[in-house]
């Protein structure tokens, strides 16, 4: 239990750098460090002790494999997760360029 | 960047290509498929274009390549799919062909099929958004 | 197995917290590579190779990428006091935390023990894998054959971001 424990606090580190950060990449960051415990979780669901790898051996048919399922999710929002912060970091340089700062608060006050 | 780093990168990135295309058409068999082959293959073209400078005539003809290889790739995707509603039995995305024997090459009817496309889907796309990136900073210094 | 795994998350908080505290811009970036190679072996251990080869790739992109949006800018956070909104944003991630914890507490007393999982949904998928789709990798088989739909959602989002990366870095005039 306390694998799940770890999981959930790493959560947390990524939720409260999202909300009291004041720079745009450490935003950016948090965002992907809450992406990664997620994963994390799932990938730990489907273990099983003593489990192989899920793939069959056509000489050896029989065996306890490790639940595939939580591992296809996992699997394609890896590269959804890449997608995203991509598209994320498109947005921040326009507003280097065209604000001059990464600081949300001096922006907000600039806008305009 | 200095003559060893463009002679070492020349020779790896070769290797990176086929390695993920091996990943790829093996996809059935051993562990990875289309996304991990996919994403590899991408890195091979990324280390190239970091190593040698970036020329922006050069890279923008390149990105017109690269959208054209990710939108006619997912385009034979679709068509595979809506192919098991047309002939076959009429199901929508049936895996109809010919299953074969467990651990051969040629095997799992429609599967590998699915994986080289899909791989080269992914790897046109990652590809796209890097040199974007690229061509923007480029662009951005003159 | 559950000691290691709990000892490389313990790595991967340390990793985080210097991440989000740091004043100078590209050791928070590298820190955030900690949290990604972490991962990596994670996987290994709870043995889906996978997952692996693709976070290790996509973890080098995603930190190329990000280093070349820090190299040129000015590389450090500017600190200054916390004003009045800075109380009230610390106060509000308290309260979250608190409410996330409280659901934690109630839900994770009815998962099932670590390493010992039920399989009640995966019966049915391991037992007919490999006469109906006739691949040796269950994952594989279970992606693009039982769960077609979603490769065919993700290769959407995928092409859909390649656009919305396109149209926002789009120079204006440039014929």
């Amino acid at each position: 239990m306390i694998a799940y424990w770890m999981c959930f606090i790493l959560f947390l580190v990524g939720l409260y750098g999202a909300i009291t950060r004041r720079n745009l990449i450490k935003i950016a960051i948090s965002l992907s460090i809450m992406e990664f415990s997620t994963f994390l979780f799932f990938a730990m669901i489907g273990y099983i002790d003593e489990g192989v790898a899920p793939i069959v051996d056509p000489a050896d048919p029989v065996k306890v494999y490790v639940d595939p399922l939580p591992q296809a999710l996992v699997l394609t929002a890896i590269v959804i997760g890449l997608a995203t912060t991509a598209m994320l970091m498109a947005v921040i340089i326009r507003i280097y360029r065209k604000y001059g700062t990464f600081d949300i608060r001096e922006i907000k006050n600039l806008r305009g | 960047m200095t003559v060893i780093v463009k002679k070492t990168t020349q020779l790896i990135a070769g290797m990176v290509f086929m390695y993920g295309i091996y990943v790829i058409i093996h996809g059935h068999l051993t562990p990875g498929g289309g996304f991990a082959g996919g994403v590899i293959l991408a890195g091979s073209f990324i280390l190239l274009i970091l190593a040698f400078g970036s020329d922006f005539v050069k890279l923008m003809k390149e990105e017109t390549g690269s959208t054209l290889y990710e939108n006619l790739a997912i385009l034979i995707v679709l068509l595979l799919a809506l192919s098991g509603l047309l002939l076959g039995t009429r199901i929508f995305f049936m895996n109809w062909m010919p299953k074969g024997t467990l651990g051969q090459l040629v095997s799992a009817g429609m599967l590998p099929l699915y994986n080289i496309f899909v791989g080269i889907e992914v790897a046109a796309s990652i590809l796209t958004i890097f040199l974007a990136l690229v061509i923007f900073k480029e662009e951005m210094k003159e | 197995m559950e000691i290691a795994i709990a000892i490389i998350a313990g790595l991967m908080i340390i990793g985080a917290l210097y991440a989000i505290h740091a004043k100078d811009l590209l050791s928070a970036v590298i820190a955030c590579g900690i949290v990604g190679y972490g991962l990596v072996i994670c996987f290994l251990l709870l043995k889906a190779p996978d997952l692996a080869i693709v976070q290790i790739v996509v973890e080098t992109i995603t930190l190329i990428i990000m280093v070349a949006v820090v190299l040129d800018s000015s590389r450090e956070e500017k600190f200054s006091k916390p004003d009045p909104q800075g109380y009230v944003s610390m106060i509000l991630s308290a309260l979250i935390i608190g409410v996330l914890l409280y659901f934690f507490i109630i839900s994770v007393s009815s998962l099932d023990e670590f390493g010992k999982s039920t399989l009640r949904m995966s019966g049915p998928y391991i037992e007919g894998a490999t006469e109906k789709t006739g691949s040796a990798n269950l994952v594989t088989g279970v992606v693009f054959d039982f769960r077609g739909y979603d490769t065919l959602g993700e290769a959407t989002v995928l092409v859909t971001a390649v656009l919305g990366v396109l149209t926002i870095l789009r120079i204006k005039g440039k014929k």
